[in-house]
């Protein structure tokens, strides 16, 4: 079945209009030595090629132990973010065409990396939950819903976009110091519940996030915007959290 | 949460008490928040202060005037010693506050921690007495 799939793929590489690129990859293989390595790959790709199909095309068809994320292979998952010639994108969501023919693949920074591009996430998920990522409200539900206007759901529509990929904590040189920060990803999904009208702990959130980890070890570098594969504003989301604890107030205006 | 919902049961009032303009961090410490609002306004105000001072001191006066007598003048105005009093404290508390930021970044052992921030609070304090002892007890004769 596999072979299957795989063919027509190759039979379409067959075109006169390939692209030649080089991939240098940071491998790291901790049974077979205990110390990162880079390793580079040629092959021929389609400009509309994804790097995740590249990367596929590396592990099908000349090295089945390189290892990396992938799942929905659409950008909705988050799970193929990496260290694309520097900065953190979701393979996925890169054509060969838009990255250059010289491309330099490392995991991504700030996680420890447990074999080639695989980082282990399970701190970024701890610290995810540290800021209670969940509606919090014990008042007794109205017979319907809890309503909220129109303007009310867009006060934090930025941050519910997040997939939880991890390029912005992974691109954030605050993390890169000091692992215990609680990061980008954590405050974006932590605003997205602050700033919901029908949530009623965002007084408890903002006393997590005005610890010693929380968003005051944010220096604005701006490198989580940069790297959001959704676009999110998340600096500015930040920003906004801190000027919740700063003036005691979740409205803005 | 077990009991059902009535179709009749009118909806439960919007309580605004912890959104909107009260949602303030509840309980802890607000410590981190103010070293930050600190940070922030005392580096606006030392940027007047170190600019002013500057230039009073090293482009008005030229470096070689800057003597003994000179600063005996000047202190006759008991303005300039609080202008250097508050130019001292600021400086070295802003100065302070970024040391012990990056230590906290960096220093990732407890221990090491608050043995840095120890021999970094000991430093500023002693450089504060003996700016201090100096501005206040220059003598003007």
């Amino acid at each position: 079945m596999s072979t299957a799939t795989r063919t027509p793929a190759a039979a379409r590489r067959s075109g006169a209009d390939l692209l030649a690129v080089a991939i240098k990859v940071k491998r790291y293989q901790p049974d077979r030595s205990d110390k990162p390595y880079w390793q580079e790959f040629q092959l021929q790709v389609e400009p509309k090629d994804r790097l995740v199909d590249a990367l596929n095309q590396i592990k099908w068809e000349q090295d089945g132990t390189l290892t990396f994320r992938r799942s929905c292979l659409h950008g909705v998952c988050g799970s193929d973010a990496m260290r694309v010639n520097g900065r953190n994108r979701l393979a996925c969501k890169l054509l060969m065409k838009d990255v250059g023919t010289r491309i330099t693949i490392e995991p991504m920074l700030g996680f420890p990396v447990i074999r080639d591009l695989v980082v282990d996430m399970d701190p970024f998920f701890a610290k995810y939950e540290k800021v209670k990522p969940f509606l919090i409200n014990d008042e007794p539900a109205p017979a319907a819903e809890r309503l909220q206007s129109a303007e009310e759901r867009a006060r934090y529509d930025d941050t519910t976009k997040c997939i939880l990929c991890g390029a912005c904590t992974g691109s954030c040189p605050s993390v890169w110091a000091n692992r215990d920060w609680v990061g980008p990803a954590s405050i974006v999904n932590a605003h997205r519940f602050i700033f919901d009208s029908r949530d009623r702990a965002a007084g408890e959130r903002l006393r997590i996030l005005g610890d010693r980890n929380g968003v005051w070890r944010c220096r604005t570098i701006f490198n989580c915007t940069e790297a959001c594969p959704r676009g999110i504003h998340v600096t500015d989301a930040i920003e906004e959290v801190k000027r919740a604890i700063m003036y005691g107030s979740t409205e803005t205006e | 949460m077990a009991t059902t919902t009535e179709p009749s049961r009118p909806a439960a009032p919007r309580v605004v008490a912890q959104y909107g303009a009260s949602a303030r961090p509840v309980g802890g410490t607000a410590f981190e928040t103010f070293s930050w609002y600190f940070f922030r306004w005392s580096g606006v105000v030392l940027l007047f202060l170190v600019i002013i001072h500057l230039i009073l001191m090293h482009v008005v006066t030229d470096v070689s005037m800057t003597t003994y007598t000179f600063v005996q003048h000047r202190y006759q105005n008991p303005f300039w010693r609080v202008y250097d009093l508050v130019l001292l404290t600021l400086a070295l508390l802003h100065g302070l506050n970024g040391l012990r930021i990056i230590a906290d970044d960096y220093i990732h052992t407890r221990g090491w921690r608050v043995f840095a921030q120890s021999v970094l609070g000991l430093t500023v304090v002693t450089f504060w007495l003996m700016g201090t002892l100096t501005i206040v007890m220059f003598p003007t004769k």
